[in-house]
């Protein structure tokens, strides 16, 4: 494998809201190519961190540098570059799926295919679609194709899972693996631990405004398991979710 | 990686402006407020652009109603003579004031003639003007019986405007007006407030545009809209009901210009609103604070001379006062913009005031 390079490197990253202190110093990489998660609880700072890496917030304190850009001086540029997709976002009233890309192709100066950009996140027949009338599987992923619409390098997704049933949670990973197959990196929140499991290569789970750990799930697991944590009930190699995929399909459901 | 092509703000802002003005299309509010309302005034005024004066007279039961009286009355402009009604219902309507007055004309049997008035005091006004007319008449009527042919004393009067002040000419301008405040300041705060709410703009600001160009692109799509809404009100007006367009074509766009400015005026109120609204629902208070007053006392429906004087110095510091004086001076006398610079100043000045104040209160997230 050849050596990756860093595509967002944070240092020492603090932000305070009055007196509270949401993230208090919180240093982590991502290298190109890879699926990072930020896990934690509710309230832990992980869409804070994420929303200054993407210069939506000020931060108070620290470094932070994407595709080898620092973000108080490059911000302009690196806008360009990323994609975002938020935690909630909203998309311009009265307006249909096709007109919404197409703003958004406006938005970022560049030509739309709105049918391979729709057909890719499978909503082909929902192009002359309002977005509210989507359902919620429907809604994350035209949010993901707005998201594509420059090329990014890097795609950062704020808990783009969340509310969603599990065919179309399992619609959205397999999107994800494929837009890291073309090369980018992505770089998500989450708090659904087996999220992070089948999706991300390293994580990092943050709690209280800190990084409390920061690897490959499987080392995260096999250092607990070393420490002598043992599971209180044996596990039997299916769980309920497998039975409801096993039973409803894997396919992901419109309606 | 990307190969460096130079980012344009222009080509966003035109995006986010046709985006814009696709949904105004697609919102019944916009079309509600910009287009349909005034229409509905000025059809309904339209229609009753009737300015001179209409009498309503009724002719008593029992009147003598020789040939030669009812031609005699049928003389005097706009008298409506009502025959063939009861005396009791003739009472109630004197009341009402529904008729201006009652006329009983007594069967000729010897001299003199009599003609008795009752005048309603519900239209004391009208009647009395009526009974000036009734008194001329009887006046000539004496002469000529007493075969005075000669006169003394004579009375020349002339009109003066040879232009017809229709009512169509007050209302039209004032519905402008009307129009450009609901889509300036309802529209506008509406817009913001819920761009700002469902993180429609905090999904721009992840997007190169800048937010100046965010601002820009609400005003061009809102501007064109307004200006199209104008002109449909204009065109419709002239067409329909004969509105005064003095100077033509050349009117019609000294028109629109003045109601791009007012836009922009009250586009000012809108941010305001928008940034002082802490939930939707307080948004149409706060909106109806600065459009009730105008729409009522800034010459929009009635002249400022009919208000109380306590009141006139109130609607004379409104923008809205300005702009529809503007409109009439333009449309209906004739005047350029550069006559009307007086009316246009305060009106910038009321520009610059209220999008100082946007500045400071309008907010982003």
């Amino acid at each position: 494998m050849t050596q990756k390079e860093t595509v967002i490197r944070v240092t020492d990253l603090v932000k305070n809201y009055g007196s509270f202190q949401a993230v208090k110093g919180i240093s982590f990489s991502v290298m190109q190519g890879e699926i990072f998660g930020l896990l934690g609880p509710n309230g832990a700072g992980k869409t804070t961190t994420l929303e200054i890496i993407e210069t939506l917030r000020s931060k108070t304190a620290g470094e932070v540098e994407v595709l080898g850009l620092n973000i108080d001086r490059h911000a302009d540029e690196l806008k360009k570059r990323i994609g975002v997709q938020l935690q909630a976002a909203g998309y311009y009233p009265g307006l249909k799926l096709d007109e919404l890309l197409l703003l958004f192709g406006g938005l970022f100066n560049v030509e739309v295919d709105i049918q391979a950009l729709l057909a890719r996140v499978g909503l082909t027949e929902k192009r002359k679609a309002y977005y509210k009338q989507l359902s919620g599987g429907q809604k994350q992923r035209f949010s993901l194709a707005t998201t594509l619409i420059n090329t990014p390098e890097v795609i950062f997704m704020d808990e783009p899972t969340t509310g969603l049933d599990p065919q179309a949670r399992r619609n959205i990973w397999n999107l994800i693996k494929e837009i890291r197959e073309e090369g980018c990196s992505i770089i998500l929140t989450t708090h659904y631990m087996e999220e992070a499991e089948q999706l991300c290569d390293r994580v990092a789970i943050i709690d209280h405004g800190k990084i409390i750990a920061c690897n490959r799930p499987s080392v995260l697991i096999d250092d607990l398991l070393q420490s002598g944590f043992k599971k209180e009930a044996f596990i039997k190699p299916a769980n309920l979710e497998d039975v409801f995929l096993q039973l409803t399909g894997e396919q992901w459901r419109d309606n | 990686m990307n190969p460096k092509k130079q980012y344009s703000q222009i080509k966003a802002m035109m995006a986010m402006t046709r985006a814009s003005f696709t949904s105004l299309l697609r919102s019944p509010s916009a079309v509600v407020f910009t287009i349909a309302f005034p229409l509905v005034f000025i059809v309904v005024f339209g229609f009753l652009s009737n300015n001179s004066l209409k009498l309503d007279v009724a002719l008593i039961p029992g009147s003598d109603t020789s040939e030669v009286f009812l031609s005699k009355l049928s003389t005097i402009p706009g008298l409506q003579l009502h025959q063939q009604e009861t005396s009791q219902s003739i009472e109630e309507k004197l009341k009402r004031g529904e008729y201006e007055a009652a006329l009983f004309i007594h069967p000729k049997s010897e001299a003199p003639l009599i003609f008795e008035l009752q005048l309603s005091e519900a239209s004391m006004q009208k009647a009395q003007a009526f009974k000036l007319m009734m008194q001329s008449m009887v006046n000539e009527m004496n002469l000529e019986l007493n075969g005075i042919s000669e006169k003394k004393v004579l009375l020349n009067s002339r009109q003066v405007s040879g232009k017809a002040f229709k009512t169509i000419d007050f209302i039209l301008p004032g519905q402008l007006g009307f129009s450009l405040l609901g889509t300036g300041v309802f529209g506008t705060a509406f817009v913001f407030f819920n761009l700002r709410q469902t993180l429609v703009v905090k999904r721009f600001f992840v997007t190169p545009v800048k937010r100046p160009y965010i601002i820009l692109s609400e005003a061009f799509s809102r501007a064109s809209f307004a200006m199209a809404g104008s002109l449909l009100l204009l065109l419709i007006g002239y067409f329909a009901f004969g509105f005064t367009l003095a100077n033509g074509v050349f009117t019609v766009i000294q028109l629109l210009v003045l109601s791009l400015l007012g836009l922009l005026t009250f586009m000012g109120f809108g941010f305001i609103v928008s940034g002082l609204a802490k939930s939707e629902s307080s948004i149409p208070p706060l909106a109806n604070i600065i459009t009730l007053p105008q729409f009522l006392l800034a010459g929009t429906f009635f002249p400022i001379s009919a208000f109380p004087e306590w009141l006139q110095p109130l609607c004379k510091i409104l923008p809205l006062t300005y702009l529809n004086d503007a409109y009439r001076k333009i449309a209906f006398d004739g005047n350029n913009l550069t006559d009307v610079s007086t009316e246009i100043g305060i009106l910038l000045l009321w520009g610059l005031l209220v999008h100082a104040i946007a500045v400071k209160v309008f907010k982003w997230e």
